[in-house]
């Protein structure tokens, strides 16, 4: 939670200085939502999510020096500087993407789902998602292939309770939305999402049941995001001052560190260690070299035949790329 | 070499393709038990079961983006959309995703995905059953989009596009599936390459470029105008994306002239895409501007007469055809 919440505090930061371009979403505040539902994770399980992903990445375990060289851009990104802030991912982790269309990752997921279970292998998905997304088609689509399927799939819903700017209760009629799940005859709960503890209690629990029962379920998590929407917006127009201090009074790193009685000396020295460890993943990251404009299109297709498929479309094609002089004018 | 229906030339390349590879597996509406709304996959679920022929709820969005996530893994899903039009409610898995995933995801991961679904009209079905609108993925970079007019092709390039690794709009046509043709002996392991234009008949007078069940009618027109002396060329695109844009231009070369059909709409169409390739690589071998000839400009109408007006009927083909060769002293008159 401290490398998540520094890796944020030190992208905010980069991007201000324009090391860092397009969208970016920040996890600050939902850490705990991050950490508990990953924690619980076992090897040949996947996780997807939204765009809001530095924190999943992390908590996956990507080098978070590959996780920043992907949001400045640079060759050595997780994506190679294809992808950016929202398309994050990590096969190696089995971390399959941050999405960049809202919900747009659940249907996917539940296809993942649905390879686990063809392939008859004994894991389960997590699915992250916002509770902006709930009032999407393809949640619904997503929830009710998953019941009908039995997928071994959890839906969690990181309630930061606001969609940008509009609340969860402007925007869905039913706000609780672990009660949306009944709707599925699909098992639904809500926990403290900034309750580390009570999250990995709950996701564990729930990827069990998916991976032992084949049942899916849908885990509310309510949090609350302490910066905006994104780095672009300060957050402040929507929200009461005094709500944003009511809330940064939760903080689930806080929280933690008072649950489980750690000292004082411990959590500096752990700072420290984060700090330093961001310290050079920025520095390693800015040094490294950009993505080389040849490669552009080198993974629009993958199949191995595809440039000699394509092979013929080149004459008269509209690329303006071409070399040489126009035969006409001859 | 039996002479089967396009329906029956999908159905058996189905069939091997489920038998060759366990990871291949159908999904889609109404595709298991009730055998495909145009019973495409008859007899697959009986033979194959739930696993591999799997029925879905009405939810393209949902099943489409299941076949994205699933083709992630490894799988080779084959997902059926009942017509074309209904895939509208999936674009956003289409366009928005499995287009990109390969790129956005520095080519980590790929999509080995076959999105099967029938476009055309004139069965009187009206606005919003009778598009044809494959122009739409065959723009979208990430994307592959087929669409074969003849059993044979339909068989080969239909397991091609299985066998690819990456998404691939494989587009039938509702009045193509009772249209008869040969198939190779089973076991003869046969495919037909994506990307591949096929010249099905030579003519030295006049090129004319279609694909799916527009290129039958270019072969009547071709018949009609052979017997004032006008020898047609007739291209068979059978992929848009890759397009071969190579096969065109050589034709035209030849034969000077160029009208693209299509049964859907002409503007922003694939009569434009190639007439922009055409004149730039034929400027100087070109006898007359390129020609198009598409769909009426309008919903499809219901009245038999009225759909009839809108259709890209042979009578229209040869319309133009006939304007392009009078304008070029080939006819006396149009």
């Amino acid at each position: 939670m401290l490398l998540i919440r520094r890796f944020e505090e030190r992208t905010e930061e980069q991007y201000t200085r324009a090391r860092i371009g397009g969208y970016c979403h920040l996890a600050i505040g939902e850490e705990a939502a991050n950490v508990g539902s990953i924690d619980p994770m076992e090897p040949g399980d996947y996780v997807l999510a939204s765009y809001r992903d530095h924190g999943t990445a992390l908590a996956v375990g990507s080098e978070p020096h590959r996780v920043m060289a992907e949001l400045f851009g640079k060759a050595t990104g997780v994506a190679g500087g294809y992808g950016g802030s929202m398309h994050l991912l990590d096969v190696e982790r089995h971390f399959l993407g941050g999405w960049g269309i809202v919900g747009g990752q659940l249907p996917i997921a539940v296809g993942v789902a649905l390879a686990l279970d063809y392939e008859s292998k004994p894991n389960a998905v997590l699915c992250q998602l916002g509770e902006g997304a709930t009032n999407i088609g393809a949640f619904h689509e997503s929830l009710n292939l998953a019941a009908i399927w039995n997928l071994p799939i959890v839906f969690q819903v990181i309630n930061n309770r606001y969609g940008m700017g509009t609340s969860v209760e402007m925007a869905s009629a039913e706000p609780e939305q672990w009660k949306r799940a009944a709707a599925y005859r699909m098992h639904g709960e809500r926990v403290d999402g900034n309750d580390l503890l009570a999250v990995r209690e709950a996701a564990d629990r729930l990827l069990r049941r998916a991976r032992d029962e084949r049942r899916p379920a849908l885990l509310e998590t309510t949090t609350y995001r302490f910066r905006g929407h994104s780095v672009a917006d300060a957050g402040k127009v929507y929200r009461a001052p005094e709500e944003v201090a009511e809330a940064k009074k939760h903080d689930p790193i806080d929280r933690f560190v008072a649950q489980m009685g750690i000292d004082a000396e411990t959590v500096a020295r752990l700072r420290s260690e984060v700090n330093a460890e961001i310290d050079a993943a920025i520095r390693q990251a800015a040094a490294d070299p950009a993505p080389d404009p040849a490669g552009l299109y080198d993974n629009v297709y993958g199949d191995a035949n595809w440039r000699e498929q394509f092979s013929r479309m080149e004459r008269g094609g509209p690329f303006g790329e071409r070399e040489g002089t126009r035969a006409w004018r001859a | 070499m039996a002479g089967v229906t396009y329906r029956e030339a999908l159905r058996r390349a189905l069939d091997e393709e489920l038998a060759r590879d366990d990871k291949v597996f159908l999904m889609g509406e109404e595709i298991g038990r009730f055998e495909g709304s145009y019973k495409v996959t008859a007899g697959l679920y009986a033979k194959y079961g739930p696993r591999r022929v799997r029925e879905t709820p009405i939810a393209e969005e949902g099943f489409v983006g299941a076949g994205v996530g699933a083709a992630m893994l490894g799988l080779r899903p084959v997902v059926e959309i009942m017509t074309i039009n209904f895939i509208l409610v999936a674009m956003d898995m289409v366009v928005n995703h499995a287009a990109k995933v390969r790129q956005m995801f520095g080519g980590k991961v790929g999509v080995p995905l076959v999105i099967r679904t029938p476009a055309g009209a004139g069965a009187q079905l009206t606005a919003q059953h009778s598009q044809s609108l494959e122009v739409m993925f065959a723009h979208t970079p990430g994307l592959k989009v087929v669409a074969p007019s003849t059993p044979l092709d339909a068989y080969g390039l239909l397991k091609s596009a299985i066998r690819d690794d990456d998404p691939v709009l494989f587009v039938e046509n509702l009045v193509l599936y009772n249209v008869n043709g040969a198939l190779p002996e089973p076991g003869d392991d046969f495919t037909v390459p994506i990307g591949r234009a096929q010249v099905v008949r030579e003519g030295r007078d006049l090129t004319i470029v279609a694909h799916s069940y527009t290129v039958r009618r270019a072969l009547t027109v071709a018949d009609r105008l052979s017997q004032h002396d006008i020898e047609v060329e007739v291209v068979d695109l059978r992929s848009l994306r890759p397009l071969d844009a190579e096969t065109v231009i050589e034709s035209v070369k030849k034969t000077s002239r160029a009208l693209v059909a299509e049964e859907g709409w002409a503007t922003y169409g694939v009569g434009a895409e190639l007439a922009a390739r055409i004149s730039r690589e034929c400027f100087d071998d070109l006898d007359a501007p390129v020609e198009r000839v598409g769909g009426a400009e309008a919903p499809m109408p219901y009245s038999k007469p009225l759909e009839l007006a809108a259709l890209t009927l042979e009578d229209k083909i040869e319309k133009a055809a006939r304007g392009l060769l009078a304008d070029c002293g080939l006819l006396a008159e149009a």
